[in-house]
């Protein structure tokens, strides 16, 4: 009996060891109810008391080496099979089995949310104002004189004798000097309307970015800061700012302000027409008929406002060279933003 | 303006490098725009003198001219023009010449004989009869200029020249001229200006202007100032060579000398002149008086023009005989037998210039420098250096005598000169000695008792901060530091609407929209392509009085279709799956004024989904704003929509919004495919509804029991009623009930929907058993059979 017992360690160890599947029949053809092992438990019976406890013990014995083995066996399987499936479970990861659904802000709004940050960081509030606007507010108040050709009906959109289309995000510094008392440290960014026929460099409507600065003791060095600031943020700390005077009927003095191309540092390339500057904003120290029309004494206030394009940033910054792709809406356009 | 370098230096001494001189005009505040280098066209080609001429033996109408440029070999050159002889000085193409257009010239042979070259005529160098009064339109141009064989062909004809274009701004009208532009140019490189200062010979012979004519001015409001002078024995001809160069170059068409003379003036001082044939004043009379109701004239390019009782014409005894400012009249114009003529030189009232100029549609360079608004101070030096001219060119004689009508201030003004203040205003130190020395570059002088005095011509002057712009201009913006202003400040911020219209649209561009941006005026027609009815209050639109066109005509009351304008373009190039999103502007009529109402429009092609993905999109944005409780109430009535298949968004029972799927025919409309589906959503009423701070509910401790049933009801009955029912029919323990499949159709009775319904029990305080939840469920199916005669699906 003794000898089966050793039998039926040897075959079954070596069946466990070669099994590559299931172990479940080896466990069953040996450990069963109906078993080898089993089968000699239930013949201990024809035993003598004596032999019964030393084959028992050797009964015991196989039963664990068995029980062992399947169990040892059965952890290299299924790591075994779980190799297996890790390798047929291979994906190809280059292919796009599902396309993305991202969206995508226009171009503008990205613009404009950069730049309204920088000025939000430098201690400015927004200040929004309505687009249909009185002639006085847009011109008048401004310091317009009443023959300044901004007012004729080739460039302004009118909707009555008084009202229009505001050409200019301007108007608010009169509402906000009217609304508020100095000092006074806005930026109000809106959509403004020219009378001009769409084009890759004209549209009959536009986003404007307008500020201003208004309390005792302010300056041009003061104005200059703030833009020199600005575009060091928005273009880069190597920028550089070029101011060259202009006129505008609501600041004095007035200046057109240049950036340095951000693209070839000022040496000249495509996008900045070679000149290695890129004209993006108009400023100037508020006129005194302005601050007056504001309800703000000139001999006690002075200060400072700018106005530039936003649409102007958003092309130079990704090198677009059609405005007209702004407003088309292309999805294919408004997807490489 | 486009000015002439080479006639330019003539009043002041310019650096050679034009860059330089380019880049330091732009930077002291006359900004170029750009230059031209006249005559870089034209290369290799010089004087030469036809010595010999003999007939092309091969050709009937070739000539074999031998030349001498002026070097020891002769040329021999072919050429097929006839007006050629032996001794003509002519411009000659050496091999490789270049000729405008980008014509090269070689050597070759023309029907068998060596050819070094080639004769030009006028047109080959980019000339006109205009330039050359003298010379033929077809055939080789024959020179009459002084000039040496060998010369260059640009210096004989003077074509040698820059043209630098100047954009003036609206303030500085004394730029619109040579003189002005050579201020400028003194200003910016410390040179001294050398003007002109006319001096006119005038004969005397007894005669004086004003026995000649006698000037009325009877509208001193429109004109202010009256400037003339007669000039007798008139030879009209052609003008020397230096004065149609310099007219040439300024882009203007040498005619004769007398006007040519007008013109030189007009660009010289900017003072607009007119030369009028004396002979025909009526009753040698000159009134400058508005026009009579129904009087017309016709103007020099002969268009009879009708004039209204606003303009102002320069009349003689009995009729117009010029529209003021803006044109001459044909009944008075210089001919080539005018033997006397009236210069006028006149300031008129820019407004009525403008006004006039746009009333008939015709614009000058007249008009134009007198609708900037022109010194009066300059007349009386313009119309003598007129009559000084007509000495040079030996061309009249002047009468005696200056007709000066003038009403207008051209004195020296003197205006408030504070130094300190000018520092305070640019944040700069420079001393009062520095300060007027700046200021002395542009003529502004100190008087010493706080004034500074201010030339009649520059009439922008008038407060400290023109003065310090003038400082600021020539100290150079660049030598101001840059500093930061200090004093109280508050926090910078967005206005909590602006930022929550950020908030959207990053949601939107998660949710995977693409922000587009449409043009705020649409046609008024857009309203029935999406079927607003015609009496749809909708329809009392902003309008513009002057629109581009009928299609950006009114402010938009509807943001549909902006929305369906901009799938339509790009469903027609073949994006068909796209996914837009805005937040529009709509305006509506508020008096005078506009209500602006900001309305987020996001939409889809059908390709990317149906009525639920947008639902679905819908409610993950609120959702993600912390809009808390969302109905959606079935809307049949709105035409834009399919009348089954859109819903109001309501949040706490206030309406914020509409989705839906657009309406067939509305898609038909825009040639889009059935069934786009768009969402129209309030922001101001979104933004009212918002929650920030967010509650917290403790997270349960026990776990829940669910119970899933199939319910059969009637087929409109809407998920929503159901839901509210059964939780309104269930005990505390009913922590979550929704909707999870909806199915009509085989084994479902007609008329019938079997709808799907997940009940999630839960106890805050003990595990829930199985009984508890069978008894729940035993309770919500007793009462809907009972109530509403739903049953569970068997």
């Amino acid at each position: 009996m003794k000898q089966q017992l050793e039998q039926i360690r040897t075959t079954a160890i070596a069946e466990i060891a070669a099994a590559d599947t299931s172990l479940e029949e080896i466990r069953i053809k040996y450990l069963g109810k109906k078993g080898a092992l089993t089968a000699i438990l239930r013949g201990m019976g024809s035993l003598t008391p004596e032999e019964r406890p030393v084959i028992g013990a050797v009964a015991n014995e196989v039963r664990n080496d068995i029980e062992s083995a399947l169990e040892k066996r059965g952890a290299e399987l299924k790591k075994l099979s779980l190799a297996r499936s890790l390798v047929e479970e291979k994906l190809d990861v280059t292919y796009d089995a599902i396309a993305p659904n991202a969206g995508h802000i226009h171009p503008i709004t990205r613009a404009l949310e950069r730049m309204t940050e920088i000025f939000i960081d430098m201690g400015f509030s927004i200040v929004e104002g309505p687009e249909v606007e009185t002639v006085g507010n847009n011109f008048d108040a401004l310091n317009a004189p009443a023959d300044h050709p901004s007012r004729d009906f080739q460039d302004t959109f009118y909707i009555t004798e008084s009202t229009l289309l505001r050409t200019q995000t301007s108007p608010v510094q009169i509402r906000a000097m009217r609304g508020m008392t100095p000092p006074i440290r806005i930026i109000s960014p809106g959509r403004v309307y020219r009378s001009d026929v769409a084009d890759a460099s004209h549209s009959p409507m536009f986003h404007q970015l307008e500020g201003l600065v208004i309390d005792k003791g302010i300056t041009m060095g003061d104005l200059k800061g703030i833009l020199s600031k600005f575009a060091k943020t928005m273009f880069g700390p190597e920028t550089k700012t070029r101011f060259r005077p202009h006129n505008f009927p609501f600041t004095e003095p007035s200046a057109e302000v240049d950036v340095s191309c951000f693209v070839c540092g000022g040496k000249g390339c495509r996008l900045c027409k070679n000149e290695g500057w890129m004209e993006i904003l108009g400023a100037g120290m508020v006129h005194p008929e302005v601050l007056r029309a504001g309800g703000i004494d000139p001999d006690v206030y002075t200060g400072f406002a700018f106005g530039m394009g936003v649409e102007r940033v958003a092309m130079v910054m990704s090198g677009i060279d059609d405005l007209r792709l702004m407003f088309e809406n292309d999805a294919r356009f408004l997807k490489q933003f | 303006m486009e000015v002439s370098l080479n006639w330019l230096k003539d009043y002041v001494n310019a650096p050679e490098d034009i860059k330089t001189f380019c880049d330091a005009m732009t930077m002291t505040g006359t900004k170029v725009e750009g230059y031209k280098v006249l005559g870089s066209d034209i290369e290799k080609v010089v004087v030469g003198k036809i010595m010999s001429t003999e007939p092309h033996p091969d050709s009937d109408h070739l000539i074999i001219c031998q030349i001498d440029v002026g070097k020891e070999e002769k040329l021999q050159i072919v050429t097929g023009a006839q007006n050629v002889k032996a001794g003509d000085i002519v411009p000659v193409c050496l091999d490789g010449a270049r000729l405008p257009g980008g014509k090269t010239i070689k050597n070759g042979k023309l029907r068998g004989v060596v050819s070094q070259g080639m004769l030009c005529s006028l047109g080959e160098l980019g000339l006109t009869v205009n330039d050359f009064p003298y010379a033929i339109e077809d055939g080789i141009f024959l020179l009459e200029e002084e000039c040496n064989l060998g010369d260059d062909i640009r210096d004989v004809c003077k074509i040698n020249d820059t043209i630098v274009e100047f954009e003036l701004t609206f303030n500085r009208p004394d730029c619109l001229s040579y003189i002005g532009i050579a201020r400028e140019v003194a200003a910016t490189f410390d040179e001294k200006t050398n003007l002109p200062e006319p001096k006119v010979t005038e004969v005397k012979d007894g005669e004086k202007a004003s026995d000649y004519i006698k000037v009325n001015v009877l509208n001193k409001e429109l004109c202010p100032r009256y400037t003339a002078r007669v000039v007798k024995n008139v030879k009209i001809g052609p003008s020397p060579l230096w004065l149609r160069a310099k007219l040439r170059a300024a882009g203007v068409r040498p005619i004769n000398n007398i006007v040519d003379i007008t013109n030189f003036v007009m660009l010289e001082y900017g003072q607009p002149m007119h030369a009028f044939d004396y002979e025909y004043i009526k009753s040698r009379e000159i009134n400058v008086r508005n026009a009579s109701e129904g009087e017309e004239i016709v103007t020099l390019d002969g268009v009879t023009r009708k004039l209204t009782p606003e303009m102002l014409v320069i009349a003689d005894g009995s009729r117009a005989v010029a529209l003021a400012g803006v044109m001459g009249g044909e009944n008075s114009e210089i001919t080539d037998n005018t033997t006397t003529v009236v210069f006028e030189s006149a300031n008129f009232a820019r407004e009525s210039i403008r006004k006039t100029s746009k009333a008939v549609g015709l614009r000058t360079d007249s008009s134009a420098k007198f609708e900037k608004g022109l010194p009066a101070c300059n007349t009386l030096p313009a119309v003598d250096h007129a009559a000084e001219l007509v000495n040079m060119l030996c061309c009249g004689d002047v009468v005696e005598g200056i007709i000066d009508i003038n009403n207008a201030d051209i004195n020296e003004r003197s205006v408030v000169y504070d130094r300190a203040k000018i520092n305070a205003l640019l944040g700069t130190n420079i001393s009062d000695e520095e300060m007027d020395n700046l200021l002395a570059k542009v003529e502004l002088v100190a008087d010493g008792k706080g004034g500074l005095i201010v030339p009649p011509y520059r009439s922008d002057i008038i407060n400290t901060a023109d003065i310090a712009e003038e400082v600021v201009r020539l100290y150079g913006f660049d030598k101001i530091e840059e500093t930061m202003f200090k004093g109280a400040a508050d926090l910078g911020g967005r206005l909590p609407l602006e930022a929550f219209r950020y908030q959207i649209n990053n949601a939107m561009a998660g949710l995977g929209y693409c922000e587009c941006c449409t043009y705020s005026f649409v046609s008024p027609s857009a309203l029935d392509k999406i079927n607003v009815p015609a009496d749809s209050e909708l329809r009392d639109f902003i309008r513009l009085i002057n629109p581009l066109g009928e299609d950006t005509s009114v402010m938009r009351t509807h943001a549909l279709p902006s929305m369906l304008e901009v799938l339509s373009r790009n469903v027609n190039r073949k994006v068909e799956k796209c996914r837009m999103s805005e937040i529009m502007t709509l305006y509506f009529r508020d008096g005078d004024l506009s209500n602006e109402k900001k309305m987020l429009c996001f939409a889809f092609t059908p390709d990317c989904g149906g009525f639920y993905n947008l639902k679905a999109d819908a409610e993950a944005l609120f959702i993600r704003l912390g809009i808390a409780k969302r109905d959606y109430v079935a809307v049949s009535e709105d035409p834009s929509f399919h009348p089954g298949r859109c819903a109001d968004i309501l949040v706490g029972g206030k309406k914020v919004g509409r989705i839906g799927e657009v309406h067939p025919l509305v898609c038909e409309n825009y040639d889009l495919p059935r069934g786009v589906c768009a969402a129209l959503i309030s922001v101001e009423e979104l933004f009212d509804s918002v929650k920030n701070e967010r509650g917290y509910i403790p997270l349960p401790v026990y776990p829940a029991m669910e119970r899933d049933l199939a319910l059969i009801c009637e087929k409109d009955y809407e998920a929503a009623k159901l839901l509210s029912d059964i939780r309104s029919y269930a005990g505390k323990s009913l922590e979550d009930a929704y909707v999870f499949d909806i199915y009509c159709g085989k084994g479902v009775e007609e008329g019938k929907k079997s709808v799907a319904v997940r009940l999630v029990f839960r106890l805050a305080d003990k595990t829930m058993t199985d009984e508890d939840a069978d008894a729940g469920v035993k309770k919500i199916l007793k009462k809907l059979e009972r109530e509403n005669g739903i049953v569970l699906r068997s």
